[in-house]
Formats: structure tokens, C-alpha cells, sequence
């Protein structure tokens, strides 16, 4: 058993873990953060997808001690004061999600793509999701979810932020 | 916290493109997958599965096993004869239907790679798993069948002591039913004087590959044993746990909590969940088996995976008077819950659209020591559509005419319906000339017709290709009488229960169980239209036993052609036991009482009362009307009388470089009529995602096993699914054509998508190389499958031969050799 302290989702823990544990069982079980889920044992499906430090990794793919010292977003605490990140409003807006099992995965892998890159075309959200699998939606509204979160995540910062656009666009389309 | 919710507007909700209930917590992790839950005490279970497609168990050493840190029991099949129940076929198609017993846990002997062989219970899964390693098997090996072709054979034998490999053999037949002429006499006629297409096509083995892993957690420790399962099929598989193991019926609550997609592929009940059960009860513990990827990709059961066998007649001028279908369906190692049904749902569809004078359609379902085969979106119907479009493109080619000109030359005209089909269902309506004039405008077809041509000449190495796939579909499985006529063990029907709440709120408790569908979403539209009451202010329940205790669940596209008109008669009752307590109320009579938007008014005056006014002095019970109970409660039962049939255009343009095989998608246009929409968001959705599965059918899947009948494509590094990268954006867009046949008008959509799709693509394909001397493809159209494709077209045909059918008589299928490298077809046994 080795000892790790990691921050998660903004509270610090600090546990004994099997040095074969993986991050995501780590999160699963010991933390009780289910919101992480296991999709696939090859690491292809993403489902698994968190932030380590700020950037996207797939939980499944780093062991619990290689999270010791760093800080690891779920999910679980993507909202921030009660109110969704973008891109979660974009995706329930866009109904780019079906049973909902690959989008905790989805939504951290997007909000990477839109880190790196604030105003991605189509074919470059498309090839920012590659890594993540969703069997329900056919991908057509994860895309234009990710478009809509970047207008209004761009929006945003330059500061005329407002939802509605967002919404009325969903509409149109639907 | 909460979503920014769109303000509420006026006006009905059915139509609205309500966001969905169900994405709160879907999308902040605050999920209940099975596997989510943790109970005290609770054990995880690993199975031990064999490694051989067909083997006798000789010995099962578990001591080392047992011994290993945080074991606490190993389990055999033997272990477990007594009390482990039967995983059950519940539509014996035929009476003397064969059909192979089929053990939770393999007992003497296993009948394909992925059988469960024994169970480690221990105190982590990771314990579990580790142990299930030093279970030591000794199998005896036996010959086992692979090929579907030499299924037919006999001559190796899936279950030696059934003597065959042949379940069963199902027929339909237009001349002998009295709904057609005789097919034979029509493919004779077309011999003499008119056109006659023989082709062989090859349905390929899919998986499902639901994104969330089957997981059940068993509590026996209650009054009533606990089950959580990751199932489409909660309702079914309570009966089936108790017909199968003797507990009773009323000591069984099965929970389906959240549920990560389904596509048939998680209707059925599986080992998995008897085992759990079985180990569960007899070690009085709770216990929770959660499958790995592999696992589900091994065990989980398949779909697809037939041998078609077409024969098309016609006259000259392009009237199609005869189809025959001859179908080989895999079953795999047994017979599923639904089973050889899938094939047979197939049987109403070959004639699809079309107004053909003969019909024949016989299907062969065989036995093979592979992964068990039933439902996968569309059941049926896509392997039928897929051919019939097929061939209808064939038919085009053969003719030189436009693919779309000879389909509606044969299809039925919008005002001939209702229309009693060559197969003798009777469809409702619909309108195939608009949603086809539609998809054409959306598509820019005469434009793109245009393009081919140029580049055809100018003899572009990369050709474009136009596919096209008109379809339809039966939805809304199913009425009860016509399944107890084809020998299925259970009704079709669906139930809902509204309960009015005191405090106003209403609680839908529906008998289906969505595990992506967004039925909190649109049950709650439906249900604040009819009793006038907020969209937010229903509650819909579902996928418990306790709680919607009866129901038929979620497959076939059922759930609101048949689950939602249970929740609108259950509503009207509701109206029609509040109407004389709100008269009573108001001091008026019965007869003046008009229930409008929610309110019971008095004709002719100003005088009304709302439900939620009702619902309140209901539960108070102080000033009811004599003899009248305090209850406006209702449930209701719903049995469909007829299917429902939506249709559909579906158009697809890809460009093919036949210098290297590679096809890439351009274009997908498709125009379906559901009848009449609930939530235009919910159904777009549906149809992107089944069009993709489809789409990825035509062009990325198949389960291959190699010659020990091993699976090679056992993880997601070599069963591909389509990612974001490999998909387009889709144009979509309906006609509507209200069904006649249900009070909502909607027809069903869940598979629509992946039943068109599929041939719209391979259409594509073909049309783009179809110059070049080919006329099909073998799925997935792989860039070597195309490119292959080419060389042989090109060396084989000169011109004015490539219309020339390919006949199976002679035993060559019209498609490239399945290279033995990818698939056991043709491998030695
Ligand atoms: S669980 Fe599939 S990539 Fe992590
Ligand atoms: S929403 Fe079901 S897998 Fe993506």
C-alpha cells in the first residue's frame, strides 16, 4: 500500500492505495465518485475522462499514485456556485445526450478541446473527440453542443455572455 | 444547482422541443448505474469463462482459488445445479422448434467461447479477478461448427445430442396465406418474358456495444430479494427468474436503475444475472458482478449474422411481380429470448414499400458454437430492408434507369392506404412521394446526379456515388393476439398508472423502461397535455418492479406507440373519475361539466375547478358525491390492434477513390415519417444515433471469429465503433403522417435510423464503382473490400455483361472470397 495525497473535485484526501490501483477505481471507490465511469479495459472509449491538473486524461489510464500531489477534476465538480459550465448547458440545450453514459467523459474531453482551442471548426471538435465513444447519439448534437459551448464560452470572456442565443439556436435547429 | 430551463411558452406541449428531464443528472455525475451501488457487506463476483468454442468440463479444480487473500466461496456450475434457473427462449418459433437447454452456468459442457464455467465471490472485484485466474478447468475438446454454411451440413454438430444444427424452420407464403400470387409461377414467367435478379447477401454478426457494461447487483437479505440489473427488460426478466427457479413471483423486485443504451442488446436475461442471483442466495449475501468490456463484447449476445438468398422478378417496363427470400440465420450457441424471432420479424418487411404480386420468405435459424445471437436495433427489419433495397437498386441497374423512378414505379401510392401488403399487414398511411420529394430538394439530387456524370466521364479516379433507401418498418410490439397466433410466450400489451397527487403533482408509472429514450421527457408532455397540468409537475416512473409493477418494457420501437397510449388512457380515466367530483363541486350536473386545459368548467357560465383543485378535495375525501370513492387515481392496459408502420427516404452520397478503396461519406440525407412527434428534439436524436449504427454496419463493423471460434474483435481496439472523427453531420427533416391506429397519431422511431441507413450506404458505394463492372460488396465495405472489388469488376466484365446476375445456383455467393485471415467464413472445422 503506498500513500497519496490528491485533491479532487476541490477537497484534499489522502489515502492508502494498492499500487496497482487505477485512478478511476480510486475515484469509484474509495471517493465514491461515481459520477467517472468505466467503459471499456483498452483505454478507447474515454468514458473514464477526467481533468489531472487542468488537463484531460482517461482515468482508467493512470494509476492512483501517479495522481499523488496533483489535482483531479470529475465531473462531479465541473458546475461551479451552483451553475453548470457551458458546456453542460450546451449539451442538455442540444440534446447531446441519449443514456448519458459516455457524456461525463464527453463533457471533460470537449472542455480540454475548448482549452486548447476556443473557436474549433467542426472537423477539429471532431478530431478533439476521437477518444471518447458515445453509442447513442451518432455524434451530430456532441458537435454542435461543443460549437454552441465555445460561442458562448467565447462570448463570455470577451464579456457580453448571455444564454439566450444559446438557447434560441438549440430551438431553431430542433 | 439548475439548468437554465427555456421559458415556458404557451400552447400544447406535445410537438415542443422540450430539453429533457432526464440530463440533470446525466450530466453532473449524479447517476445510478448499476454498478454504482455499493450495499453493506456486499460481494463482487468474477466469472470463469471457457476459453474453447466447444468442449466437454472434465475437472474444476478450485482449491488454489479458494485460498486466494479475500476469497470467500468458488463456485461451479455443479455447485449451483440445483436452483440456478434457465436462461429462456421465450418465442419458439415454430412448435417443434429445437432448442438447445441453456444453463446460467455450463454444468458438463460448453457450447461456446465465453461460457460461465464457475464464480469467484469475493470481498473486491479486484480479489475476485484475480482468483478467477487459478481456477483450473480441464475441457475436453470437441469439434466445434462455425460456418453458418456448414451448419447447414450436419455433418459437425453444435449440440451433439440434438442430432442438428437446424432449430427451426419458419415460412410465409403469399400464395398459400391467400395474400399474393405464387411466387414460383411469377419467377417462371419472368424466366420467359421479363427480368429475373438472383443475388446472395451477407448480413454480418454485429455487437451491440451499449457504452455502459451489464452490472447486477443481487440483495437476498429482504423479504423480497433486491435485483439492480442493467436491462432493457426488467418486467420479463422478473417472470422469467421466477418460471425458471421456483422463487415465487411476489418474493422477486427487480430495479432497473440507470441504464447506459440498450439497443436489443440488453433485451435479454442473461447467465450473468441468474449466476449473480444463484450465488447471491446461496451465499445469503449481496453481491454485485459487473462484466468487463471484453466480457460484454464476448458474452453479451449479437445480432445480425444471416445468409440471404433473394430472387426478384419483373416484368420489362420495371414492375416487380415476385420476391423470394431464402434466409440461413446464425443463432449462435442457443436461442435467445426473443431468438429466432428476429429473423422472423423480418418476414412482414422484404416487400417494404412496394406492391409486389408474390411473396415467399422462408428462414433456416441454425445452431453454431458462437456467441448467441438475438435482437439488435431494428430486429429483423434492418437485414430485410437492407436486401429488398438491394435489390431494388439491382433491379434500377438492370433496367438503366434512376434508382428512385423504378421504387416509386413499385411503391404505393399515398392514396391507396390503408393497404393490405403481399405479406398481409395492413398498413396505415403514410406518404412516400413527399418524404422522397423532400429528401431530393434537401439532397440537391438532380445536382449531384449531374456531378457524377462529370466525373464518371472525365474518369475521376475518385467517383462519387449516390445511394438511395426508401423504407418502412412495423413498430409497436406488439398486439397480444397476434403474438400468442405466432407461438411468442407473452403478450404485447403496456400499462401505466397515474396517480394524482394532493398536492397537485402528477406520478406516471409506465410499464416501459428507457435507458436513453427520454420517455420522463415526453411521457410528461403527453401527460401535461391531456390533464392540463405544468410540463413540471409530472413525475414520471419507471423500471422497478415494486413501484410500475407491470409492464411489457423498452424494445422494438414499442414504447410510445404502445407504452404512451396506456399513459393517455390511463389519463382520460383519470378525467372521467374527477369529472363528477368536480360536478358535485361545482353544483352542476355531469352532463354540463367540459374539461379544457387542465379545468373542469360549467357550460355557459364562468364556473370551473382546476385537477389540481380536484385532485386536493379528492384526498381530503370531505365532499365527495355519494358512492364515489376517494380516488382519481386510474390505470390502464393498452393492446395495440395492429403495428405501426413510419417510412421513410433516406439519400447518401459518398465519394469512392478506386485507386486505394477508400470511401468517404459526403453527404446523408434522410426525411422519415413517425407519424405524429412529441418532442422533435428526442426524435432527431433517435434518428442520428441509428443511422450511425447503421452507417457503421455498412462500413466499420463485424464480430469475426477465427477458425478456433475464438472472437478476434473481443475489445474496442478491433471492434470498431465509429468515433467523431470517422461521422458527418446528418440533414434531417419529417413528413408527417398521423398513424391511424393509435390516439397519439405516432408511429415509433427508436430504430428507424439504423434500419434505412445501412443499405442507403452500401447503394452508395456500388453506385459509385457500379462502371467499373461491381455490383455488391460484402459489409463491412472496407477499403480492401472495395478496392478488391474493383480489380475483379474490372478484369471480369466487359462491357454489356455487368448487369449480369451472379447466380448462387452455382454455389460462388456474388461478392468477394472472404479472406480467411478476416472472418471464419469457409474455415475449416
Ligand atoms: S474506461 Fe474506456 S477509456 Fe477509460
Ligand atoms: S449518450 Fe449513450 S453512449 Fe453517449
Amino acid at each position: 500500500m503506498t500513500r497519496i495525497h490528491v485533491t479532487v473535485d476541490g477537497v484534499a484526501y489522502s489515502d492508502e492505495v494498492e499500487p496497482r490501483t487505477l485512478l478511476v477505481h480510486y475515484l469509484r471507490q474509495s471517493l465514491g465518485k461515481t459520477g467517472t465511469v468505466v467503459g471499456c479495459d483498452t483505454s478507447n472509449c474515454g468514458a473514464c475522462t477526467v481533468h489531472l491538473d487542468g488537463v484531460s486524461v482517461k482515468s482508467c489510464n493512470v494509476l492512483a499514485v501517479q495522481a499523488d500531489g496533483h489535482e483531479v477534476t470529475t465531473i462531479e465538480g465541473l458546475a461551479e456556485d451552483g451553475q453548470l459550465h457551458p458546456v453542460q448547458q450546451a449539451f442538455h440545450e442540444c440534446h447531446a445526450l441519449q443514456c448519458g453514459y459516455c457524456t461525463p467523459g464527453m463533457i471533460m474531453q470537449a472542455c480540454d478541446v475548448l482549452k486548447d482551442n476556443p473557436d474549433p471548426t467542426e472537423a477539429e471538435i471532431r478530431e478533439g473527440l476521437e477518444g471518447n465513444l458515445c453509442r447513442c447519439t451518432g455524434y451530430h448534437n456532441i458537435v454542435k453542443a461543443v460549437q454552441q459551448a465555445a460561442g458562448q464560452m467565447r462570448s463570455a470572456s470577451s464579456g457580453s455572455g448571455e444564454t439566450a442565443d444559446a438557447t434560441e439556436a438549440a430551438e431553431v435547429s430542433a | 444547482m439548475t439548468i437554465t430551463e427555456d421559458a415556458p411558452t404557451a400552447g400544447p406541449e406535445i410537438g415542443k422541443a422540450r430539453r429533457r428531464k432526464e440530463d440533470q443528472r446525466l450530466i453532473t455525475g449524479r447517476t445510478r448505474w448499476t454498478d454504482n451501488i455499493t450495499l453493506p457487506g456486499m460481494l463482487h463476483l468474477a466469472m470463469v469463462r471457457s476459453p474453447f468454442a466447444h468442449a466437454t468440463i472434465t475437472a474444476i479444480a478450485t482449491d488454489e482459488a479458494k485460498a486466494s487473500p479475500g476469497v470467500i466461496a468458488v463456485l461451479t456450475g455443479r455447485d449451483l445445479a440445483d436452483g440456478q434457473g434457465v436462461v429462456a427462449n421465450a418465442w419458439p418459433i415454430t412448435t417443434d422448434q429445437v432448442t438447445p437447454t441453456h444453463l446460467p452456468v455450463a454444468v458438463d459442457r460448453v457450447a461456446c467461447a465465453g461460457e460461465i464455467v464457475a464464480i469467484v465471490a469475493a470481498r473486491s472485484a479486484a480479489e475476485a479477478r484475480d482468483a478467477a485466474e487459478l481456477v483450473d478447468v480441464d475441457y475436453d475438446e470437441l469439434p466445434a461448427v462455425l460456418d453458418l454454411k456448414e451448419a447447414v451440413k450436419d455433418e459437425v454438430l453444435a449440440h451433439p445430442d440434438l442430432g442438428t444444427n437446424t432449430s427451426a424452420v419458419w415460412t410465409l407464403d403469399s400464395a398459400a396465406q391467400g395474400s399474393g400470387t405464387d411466387v414460383e409461377d411469377e419467377i417462371a414467367k419472368a424466366r420467359e418474358d421479363g427480368i429475373v435478379l438472383e443475388r446472395e447477401f451477407r448480413q454480418q454478426r454485429l455487437i451491440p456495444a451499449f457504452m455502459e457494461p451489464r452490472s447486477t447487483v443481487c440483495d437476498p437479505t429482504g423479504e423480497q430479494m433486491t435485483v439492480w440489473t442493467s436491462t432493457q427488460v426488467p418486467h420479463i426478466l422478473r417472470f422469467l427468474v421466477a418460471a425458471t427457479t421456483g422463487m415465487p413471483e411476489s418474493k422477486i423486485r427487480i430495479i432497473a436503475p440507470d441504464v447506459g443504451g440498450g439497443f436489443g442488446g440488453k433485451l435479454q436475461t442473461t447467465p450473468e444475472e441468474f449466476a449473480t442471483i444463484a450465488v447471491a442466495r446461496r451465499l445469503g449475501k449481496p453481491c454485485k458482478y459487473t462484466e468487463t468490456r471484453s466480457e460484454s463484447l464476448l458474452s453479451g449476445h449479437h445480432g445480425r449474422d444471416q445468409w440471404q438468398k433473394l430472387t426478384l422478378s419483373a416484368r420489362k417496363d420495371g414492375t416487380v411481380t415476385g420476391l423470394k427470400v431464402e434466409l440461413l440465420a446464425d443463432l449462435g450457441a442457443y436461442v435467445g429470448v426473443v431468438g429466432g424471432g428476429v429473423p422472423v420479424l423480418g418476414a412482414w418487411m422484404f416487400n417494404s414499400i412496394y406492391k409486389f404480386a408474390a411473396y415467399h420468405f422462408t428462414v433456416r435459424t441454425l445452431l453454431t458454437n458462437k456467441t448467441w445471437v438475438d435482437a439488435y436495433r431494428g430486429a429483423g427489419r434492418p437485414e430485410a430492408t437492407f436486401a429488398v433495397e438491394r435489390m431494388m437498386d439491382e433491379l434500377a441497374a438492370e433496367l438503366g434507369r434512376d434508382p428512385l423512378e423504378v421504387r416509386e414505379q413499385n411503391w404505393i401510392r399515398h392514396e391507396e392506404f390503408p393497404f393490405t401488403t403481399v405479406a398481409g399487414m395492413t398498413y396505415d398511411s403514410g406518404n412516400y412521394e413527399a418524404a422522397t420529394a423532400r429528401a431530393k430538394e434537401l439532397f440537391g439530387y438532380d445536382a449531384l446526379r449531374a456531378e457524377q456524370q462529370r466525373r464518371r466521364e472525365a474518369h475521376d479516379p475518385v467517383q462519387l456515388g449516390i445511394g438511395v433507401s426508401t423504407f418502412t418498418e412495423m413498430c409497436g410490439l406488439a398486439p397480444s393476439r397476434i403474438l400468442g397466433a405466432l407461438n411468442y410466450g407473452a403478450g404485447g400489451w403496456e400499462s401505466a398508472s397515474i396517480r394524482m397527487l394532493a398536492t397537485g403533482k402528477v406520478e406516471v408509472l409506465t410499464g416501459t423502461s428507457p435507458h436513453g429514450q427520454g420517455h420522463e421527457t415526453a411521457w410528461s408532455q403527453i401527460v401535461a397535455d391531456r390533464l392540463g397540468v405544468p410540463f413540471e409537475d409530472v413525475e414520471v416512473l419507471h423500471g422497478d418492479s415494486q413501484i410500475s409493477s407491470k409492464g411489457m418494457d423498452t424494445y422494438g420501437s414499442r414504447s410510445l406507440v404502445v407504452g404512451a397510449e396506456a399513459v393517455v388512457r390511463a389519463a382520460d380515466r383519470v378525467i372521467d373519475k374527477a369529472r363528477p367530483i368536480a360536478a358535485h363541486l361545482l353544483e352542476a350536473s355531469v352532463d354540463d361539466i367540459e374539461f379544457t386545459a387542465g379545468r373542469f368548467g360549467v357550460k355557459g357560465t364562468d364556473k370551473g375547478i382546476t385537477m389540481a383543485e380536484v385532485a386536493l378535495a379528492t384526498w381530503t375525501g370531505h365532499n365527495l358525491p355519494d358512492g364515489v370513492e376517494p380516488s382519481i387515481d386510474a390505470d390502464a392496459t393498452f393492446d395495440p390492434d395492429n403495428f405501426s408502420f413510419p417510412h421513410g427516404t433516406h439519400l447518401c452520397a459518398v465519394e469512392v477513390d478506386t485507386e486505394t478503396g477508400k470511401t468517404t461519406m459526403r453527404s446523408y440525407v434522410c426525411v422519415d415519417d413517425v407519424g405524429t412527434i412529441i418532442n422533435p428534439l428526442i426524435v432527431e436524436g433517435q434518428v442520428h444515433g441509428g443511422v450511425v449504427q447503421g452507417i457503421a454496419q455498412a462500413l466499420w463493423e463485424g464480430a469475426e471469429f477465427d477458425e478456433q471460434g475464438t472472437l478476434v474483435t473481443g475489445s474496442f481496439v478491433d471492434y470498431t465503433l465509429p468515433t467523431s472523427a470517422d461521422t458527418i453531420s446528418l440533414v434531417t427533416d419529417h413528413t408527417v403522417s398521423p398513424s391511424t391506429y393509435t390516439a397519439l397519431g405516432t408511429k415509433g422511431v427508436g430504430e428507424a435510423g439504423a434500419i434505412a441507413s445501412t443499405p442507403a450506404v452500401v447503394n452508395a458505394i456500388v453506385d459509385a464503382v457500379r462502371h467499373l463492372g461491381v455490383s455488391d460488396i460484402t459489409m463491412p465495405c472496407t477499403p480492401e473490400r472495395v478496392w478488391k472489388a474493383i480489380q475483379v469488376g474490372s478484369a471480369g466484365a466487359t462491357e454489356g455483361e455487368r448487369g449480369a446476375a451472379a447466380h448462387f445456383d452455382d454455389g460462388a455467393p456474388n461478392q468477394d472470397s472472404p479472406q480467411p485471415s478476416d472472418t471464419t467464413e469457409g474455415g475449416a472445422q
